[in-house]
């Protein structure tokens, strides 16, 4: 008996929690009439009634527990709260979920809140439901303007809605050309400097060293290294609420094609990298990899992973396709900071924020991923080449962080989830990518319109 | 619960005036009037009934009819969703799913009973049970949890089994057109051993008179099985239907967990009561979510009450 009402019990608790948290919600509508807030304050949001040194509440994923501590350390006077939640990872959205539960409620958000997403401010800096946006604005006046400059440029796009910035960068994540020096030279094969090449030394490896890869197009991330280094206009937001979807360009033909034809020889499968799956087949045999920046730590040199040992591995500027002059590429990820419109103390919010993005005791002495912050990122960079691990310099990896294309969007929805949703089923069934292009055009469209956008 | 006490010896006195005032001849009232304690026993439900079941319903009502500002929007929140391109097929993947699952629950929880019931040895008999029972508790999200593994050829400890099947990546495995099976099968593993312990019990409440006097007239196991205990078991299957029913139009755990850890390969917006998810927290509208879920509520019971009835359960002998 237990194991059935318990089984009936989890299920009906999904859909109660919703209609329970909302319940709630309507008991404590009476508590939040008085805010306290002026109608616009002195950095372009009003503000709620600061107390100088009053506690903030700090949400990090569990990477960045190490970024609170480090402030914490720096700064002992502040008083912070840290906790601890998934970071919105993988699609679940909890960042916005609590959010809008806090909206409802009219109390509880937190101060700062870090996210692993790139698709956080197109949220937050709407009002959504009568309520005032959640992240704060950053470039009146809040943040220094000196501080704001010196992030990468491009890097504070995601942040950047209708001109206004509201949030800050904590990692970059643009993808570039990863690959197996030794391997190369053992082959006899050149670093190829065009898409065209690459492909054609795909179709090179699949006749004379068949098993071995030169990429994969099995993760949710597919579009972004691919079809976003590719010019694809698949994911274009001029607006806040407005998508432009051109799926059957040669920029997206060119991409979904040379995708088709690699995968049909074997040397870019349809595989995700975090699979026990790609570990068992392809380790020892990645040629090379287009990838994003954190490839390096979280795959080649990871222990858990490829474990690709130290001196083999270089890296290579994102490809140009033939005939145009200048290469640009994707960006998968890369994490954001938040200041809540709402905190009682955006001074040490700001403290706090600042502090995490730029200050060397965390991101150059601590984080695992490129900085944002430009300058941060010089001195991470020199620390990453002082490691030895690295069979080549990293200036294409800095090249690549500023060549970020600015024609792919980011909407409130998850590109990532359609293609998986949509593509990455019909590819394994069998289908090409090409064929599936006007499949994956109507899925976007949908989503766009079904979170509100107009789509052209 | 503080405040329950009190209020409870007040319900109990007023209603125990009236039941007395008019109902003397029938039993019932007079059985809760001689017993007012068990207005006791019965209030921690009724209050967490009330709290967490009817007035978040209610509530959801009102959420349906009106818009996000609180006006009146009559069905406008309906026809939005039902328009919905993620609508119809949500409701076609648990309709697939409903029919693979209560199907299999009906067929296979009845023979398995049977079968564990005609088991005269005694050490195997209750072994079965234990068994079957075993999976049951590893509930909701920790079954599917350990599915995730069962269902990765890579990890899988029948990958051999998935592989004699076609089956090389797990992608392939969660492709669209065997999900529907796939959470049946899980659901089934999880539920199926609570079901046949009952249906057990149940078999074993049919009057050993009733057996012997069949067997007597020359029926063998199987005529017994089919003619006697089978139609004795409709009320409990009917019972089985109704509870698996609500369980199953309520599809969410196995899905969304499917879904964040094939990174999105499978939709999150599978089910309906997935898709009520993604327009209250991605979409923010709460109006919209409430009307998925009143929709849900209603099919849930009308399909119920077919239940109920076709099968006799509050028939009296």
């Amino acid at each position: 008996m237990v194991g059935i009402h318990t089984l009936v019990r989890s299920r009906r608790k999904a859909s109660t929690v919703a209609v329970m948290c909302a319940a709630t919600a309507l008991l404590t509508l009476a508590g939040c009439g008085g805010q306290g807030s002026s109608a616009n304050g002195p950095h372009g949001f009003p503000e709620a009634k600061q107390e100088a040194s009053s506690t903030i509440t700090v949400w990090v994923d569990a990477d960045r527990q190490a970024a609170a501590k480090a402030f914490q350390k720096a700064n002992p006077d502040t008083k912070i709260k840290v906790v601890t939640y998934d970071g919105s990872a993988n699609g679940s959205n909890s960042f916005r979920t609590k959010v809008q539960l806090f909206d409802r409620a009219g109390s509880g958000w937190p101060d700062v809140v870090f996210s692993s997403q790139n698709n956080d401010a197109a949220w937050a800096s709407q009002k959504s439901g009568g309520k005032q946006a959640f992240a704060a604005v950053l470039d009146k006046g809040l943040v220094p303007k000196d501080t704001l400059s010196n992030f990468t440029q491009g890097s504070l796009n995601p942040c950047t809605v209708d001109g206004r910035v509201y949030c800050l960068r904590n990692d970059l994540a643009q993808a570039v050309l990863w690959y197996d020096k030794s391997l190369l030279e053992q082959f006899g094969y050149a670093v190829p400097t065009t898409w065209e090449e690459y492909q054609a030394l795909g179709e090179k490896v699949a006749k004379e060293h068949p098993g071995y890869i030169i990429g994969t197009a099995g993760d949710a991330w597919t579009p972004e290294v691919f079809m976003w280094a590719s010019k694809c206009q698949a994911n274009d937001a001029p607006g806040p609420k407005s998508l432009t979807v051109k799926t059957d360009s040669t920029e997206c033909k060119r991409a979904a094609s040379m995708l088709d034809a690699l995968r049909q020889n074997g040397t870019v499968p349809v595989v995700s990298v975090f699979t026990p799956e790609f570990l068992k087949k392809y380790s020892g045999k990645v040629l090379m990899m287009p990838g994003p920046a954190w490839y390096a730590g979280a795959i080649f040199n990871n222990p858990q992973s490829l474990n690709v040992p130290a001196g083999r591995l270089g890296v290579a500027a994102p490809l140009p396709w033939k005939g145009e002059d200048k290469a640009v590429t994707g960006n998968v990820g890369g994490g954001t900071w938040f200041i809540s419109s709402h905190s009682k103390n955006l001074k040490a919010a700001e403290k706090f924020v600042q502090f995490v993005t730029t200050a060397d005791d965390y991101q150059v002495n601590v984080a695992p991923g490129y900085p944002a912050y430009a300058p941060a990122a010089q001195k991470w960079i020199a620390k990453q080449e002082a490691s030895k691990y690295y069979a080549t310099p990293l200036q294409p990896v800095v090249t690549a962080a500023s060549q970020v294309w600015d024609g792919w969007g980011y909407p409130t929805f998850s590109q990532e989830a359609i293609w998986a949703k949509t593509m990455t089923p019909g590819i394994t069934g069998g289908k090409s990518i090409a064929d599936l292009l006007p499949t994956w055009q109507k899925a976007i469209e949908n989503q766009a319109k079904v979170n509100g956008y107009a789509v052209k | 619960m503080t405040l329950a006490p009190p209020s409870d010896q007040l319900t109990v006195d007023a209603s125990g005036r009236r039941r007395s005032r008019r109902g003397s001849g029938r039993p019932a009232g007079r059985a809760f009037a001689r017993n007012p304690i068990g207005y006791l026993f019965v209030s921690p439900y009724a209050l967490l009934t009330i709290a967490f079941g009817i007035i978040p319903s209610l509530y959801a009502v009102l959420l349906a009819f009106t818009n996000a500002d609180g006006g009146f929007a009559g069905f406008d929140n309906f026809t939005k969703v039902v328009g919905d391109f993620r609508f119809w097929p949500a409701v076609f993947h648990v309709t697939t799913y409903l029919l693979i699952w209560l199907l299999a629950l009906v067929v296979f929880v009845v023979g398995l009973a049977l079968v564990v019931h005609a088991v005269s040895v005694r050490w195997v008999s209750t072994t079965l049970r234990f068994v079957y029972y075993l999976p049951g508790a590893l509930a909701g999200a920790s079954s599917v949890l350990l599915w995730l593994f069962v269902l990765d050829p890579t990890a899988s400890p029948v990958s051999g089994l998935l592989s004699a099947m076609g089956f090389d990546s797990f992608v392939q495995v969660i492709q669209p057109g065997h999900l529907p099976a796939i959470f049946a099968i899980i659901a089934f593993w999880t539920g199926a051993g609570g079901w046949i312990i009952i249906m057990y019990g149940a078999l074993n409440n049919i009057s050993t008179d009733v057996i012997e006097a069949a067997r007597i007239d020359g029926a063998n196991a199987v005529q017994i099985a089919l003619r006697i205990q089978l139609p004795m078991l409709r009320k409990w299957v009917a019972y089985m239907g109704v509870m698996s029913l609500a369980a199953g139009t309520q599809l969410f755990v196995e899905p969304q967990l499917l879904s964040q850890a094939s990174n999105a390969v499978v939709p999150n917006d599978y089910s309906l009561n997935q898709l009520a998810y993604q327009y209250a927290f991605q979409q923010n509208d709460f109006n919209g979510a409430a009307a998925i879920s009143l929709i849900l509520l209603v099919v849930a019971l009308l399909l119920s009450w077919a239940f109920v009835t076709r099968g006799g359960l509050f028939e009296k002998e």
